[in-house]
C-alpha cells in the first residue's frame, strides 16, 4: 500500500470514529448518566449545605435538652 | 482574611490562591503596556528614545505577559481548582504543585526582564530564548504530572467535561512549546531554530495557530463549562454536545495553522487544507457557544442582576463573533484584503478581550470570595462598572480597528490605469491616526477596569472573615 492510500485510510478511520462518538453520545440509553455527570458540580454544594444543616440540628437538639 | 476551607475534602487552595491574586496583577500590567504601544503609535515620542521602550520590544513583552502571564494563571488558577472540585480529591503531586507557581512566575519575570533587553528569538508568541524555554517546558511538564495525577486519583467515577479540555490544553501546549522551540544554542542568549525556511514557518504557525486553539480556546471552554452553569446555578445545556464539541473542536483546530501563511511559499496544497479546516472550524465552536449561552435558558433574569454572570455570558458573546470572524479571514480572498493589516489585530482582540479576558475576570470574580471565605466580592457595583468599562474600552477597540484594517487593505491594493499604486504606505498610515487614538481610548477603559478589579480583589481579601454576605435574589 502507498502512502497517499494509508493517508486516506486513516482520515476514513477517523470519520468513523467521529460518527461512532457522535452516537455513543446521542445513544438514549446514556441519556440519564450525562444529567447526572452535568449536575456533578452542583454535589459539593448540596453536602456541604447538609454538613451545615446538621451541625444546626445537633445544636438545637443541645439546647432542647438544657431546657 | 483566613484561607482554611469549610469542605470535608482538604483541598489544596493555596496554588490556586495564589495563581487567582497573580492573575489579576499580571492582568493590569499587560495591559498597560498594550495601551503604552498603543500611544506609541500615535506619539512616537513616548519610547523616550530608549531602547528597552521600543515599540519592537515592548509589543513581545505586551503579548507575552497577556498571553502566558495573565491568561495562563488563570488557567493554573481554574483548572486547579475545578479538577480538584470535580474529582473531590486534593492535588497531586505535593512540593511540584508549589514548583509549578513558582516556576511559572520565574518563566514570566524572566521574560519581563530579556525581552525589553532585546534577547528574542524572533518567533511570534514564542520570543523567549533558550533557556527560558527549557525552564518552561519544566514547569509544563510538572503542571501535566498534577493534572493528571490528580485526574488519575479521583473519587469519582467520571471526569467532567471541563476536565477534558483543560487535560487536551495541557497536552497540546506541551507538544506545541518543544516541538517548536527545538533550536542549537549558540551562545548563552541567543540560539538558532533547527528548522529552516518554509518548514520553519509551518512549524511556527502550527504552534501559532494551536497555542490560540488550544491555550486561548480549549483552556477557556474548560473554564466556561465549569464556572457558566456554577454561576448560573443550572447544569450545562447539554452535556452530549459537549462530548462531541470536544471531539470536533480538538481534532479540527491542530490543521487551522497555514492560514497564517496563505500566499507565501508554503505549498498551495497546505494552504488549502489549512482555510478549509479554519472553515469547518466555525461548526463546533458555534455548538461550544451555544452550549454555553443555552444553559442560561429559562434564567436569562438573572443577567439583569449579576453581573459575574454577565461577564461570562458576553465572554460567549465575543467568542461567538470571533470564531465566525476567524474563518471568512481565513477565506484566501479575504485574507488578501486583511492580512497583514489592522484587521487582524481588531480580531485578535476581539478574541482575546473579548472571550479570554471576560470569562475569566467572571471566572476570577466568582472564585476570589470562595477562596477567602467570602459570600461575595467586597463591591457588587464596582463588578457592575468594571463590566461597563471592559464592555466599551473593547467595542471601541475592535470597531476602530475594523475599519481602519479594511481601509488599510483597500488602500494598498488600490492601483492606477497605468498598473502604479494609488496610495504610498505613508498615507494609509496616516489616514489610520484618528483610529489609533480610539483603540487607545478603547485601551485606558479595560486598564481602568483591570485596576478597579483589583482594588475590590484587595478589599474581599482583606475584609473580616464572613463580613461579605450574599446578595439574597429577591
Amino acid at each position: 500500500m502507498d502512502y497517499g492510500t494509508l493517508r486516506g485510510l486513516v482520515a476514513l478511520l477517523i470519520f468513523a470514529l467521529f460518527i461512532i462518538i457522535v452516537l455513543w453520545s446521542y445513544s438514549n440509553k446514556r441519556s440519564a448518566a450525562f444529567e447526572d455527570i452535568a449536575n456533578s458540580i452542583f454535589e459539593e454544594d448540596e453536602l456541604s449545605k447538609k454538613i451545615k444543616q446538621s451541625h444546626l440540628d445537633t445544636n438545637n437538639n443541645q439546647e432542647t435538652n438544657n431546657v | 482574611m483566613t484561607t482554611s476551607n469549610t469542605s470535608a475534602v482538604d483541598y489544596n487552595f493555596d496554588v490556586v490562591r495564589q495563581f487567582t491574586v497573580m492573575t489579576v496583577i499580571w492582568g493590569i500590567f499587560g495591559t498597560l503596556v498594550g495601551v503604552l504601544i498603543a500611544a506609541q503609535l500615535i506619539w512616537p515620542a513616548l519610547n523616550f528614545d530608549t531602547p528597552w521602550l521600543t515599540y519592537s520590544r515592548l509589543r513581545p513583552l505586551h503579548t507575552n505577559v497577556v498571553i502566558f502571564a495573565f491568561g495562563t494563571s488563570a488557567l493554573f488558577a481554574t483548572s486547579y481548582y475545578v479538577v480538584q472540585r470535580t474529582c473531590q480529591t486534593r492535588l497531586f503531586g505535593g512540593k511540584l504543585v508549589a514548583f509549578t507557581f513558582w516556576g511559572w512566575q520565574a518563566v514570566i519575570v524572566a521574560a519581563v526582564i530579556t525581552l525589553p533587553l532585546g534577547y528574542t528569538s524572533s518567533k511570534e508568541y514564542a520570543e523567549m530564548e533558550w533557556p527560558i524555554d527549557i525552564l518552561l517546558a519544566v514547569v509544563w511538564i510538572s503542571y501535566a504530572i498534577v493534572f493528571f495525577g490528580t485526574l488519575v486519583k479521583r473519587k469519582v467515577s467520571h471526569i467532567y467535561v471541563a476536565n477534558w479540555f483543560f487535560g487536551a490544553f495541557i497536552l497540546v501546549i506541551m507538544v506545541l512549546h518543544i516541538g517548536n522551540s527545538m533550536a542549537i544554542p549558540i551562545s548563552a542568549m541567543k540560539s538558532y531554530s533547527i528548522y529552516s525556511g518554509a518548514i520553519d514557518a509551518m512549524m511556527q504557525w502550527w504552534y501559532g495557530h494551536n497555542a490560540v486553539g488550544f491555550l486561548l480556546t480549549a483552556g477557556f471552554l474548560g473554564m466556561m463549562y465549569y464556572f457558566v452553569p456554577k454561576q448560573a446555578e443550572r447544569p450545562v445545556y447539554s452535556y452530549r454536545l459537549s462530548i462531541v464539541h470536544f471531539w470536533a473542536l480538538i481534532s479540527l483546530y491542530i490543521w487551522a495553522g497555514p492560514h497564517h501563511l496563505h500566499y507565501t511559499a508554503l505549498p498551495d496544497w497546505v494552504q488549502t487544507v489549512g482555510m478549509t479546516m479554519s472553515i469547518v472550524l466555525f461548526l463546533p465552536s458555534w455548538g461550544g457557544m451555544i452550549n454555553g449561552i443555552m444553559t442560561l435558558s429559562g434564567a436569562w433574569h438573572k443577567l439583569r442582576t449579576d453581573p459575574i454572570l454577565r461577564f461570562l455570558i458576553v465572554s460567549l458573546s465575543f467568542y461567538g463573533m470571533s470564531t465566525f470572524e476567524g474563518p471568512m479571514m481565513a477565506i484566501k480572498s479575504v485574507n488578501a484584503l486583511s492580512h497583514y493589516t489592522d484587521w487582524t489585530i481588531g480580531h485578535v482582540h476581539s478574541g482575546a478581550l473579548g472571550w479570554v479576558a471576560m470569562i475569566s475576570i467572571g471566572a476570577m470574580y466568582h472564585l476570589i470570595p470562595i477562596l477567602f471565605n467570602q459570600g461575595r466580592m467586597y463591591s457588587i457595583r464596582m463588578i457592575n462598572v468594571h463590566f461597563w468599562l471592559h464592555t466599551s474600552g473593547v467595542i471601541l477597540y475592535i470597531v476602530a480597528m475594523w475599519i481602519s484594517g479594511v481601509m488599510q487593505g483597500l488602500m494598498w491594493r488600490a492601483v492606477n490605469t497605468d498598473g502604479t499604486l494609488t496610495y504610498s504606505f505613508v498615507e494609509s498610515l496616516t489616514a489610520s491616526y484618528p483610529f489609533y487614538f480610539i483603540r487607545f481610548i478603547g485601551g485606558v477603559l479595560v486598564v481602568s477596569g483591570f485596576i478597579l478589579m483589583g482594588y475590590n480583589m484587595l478589599k474581599t481579601i482583606y475584609a473580616k472573615d464572613g463580613s461579605l454576605q450574599p446578595v439574597e435574589e429577591t
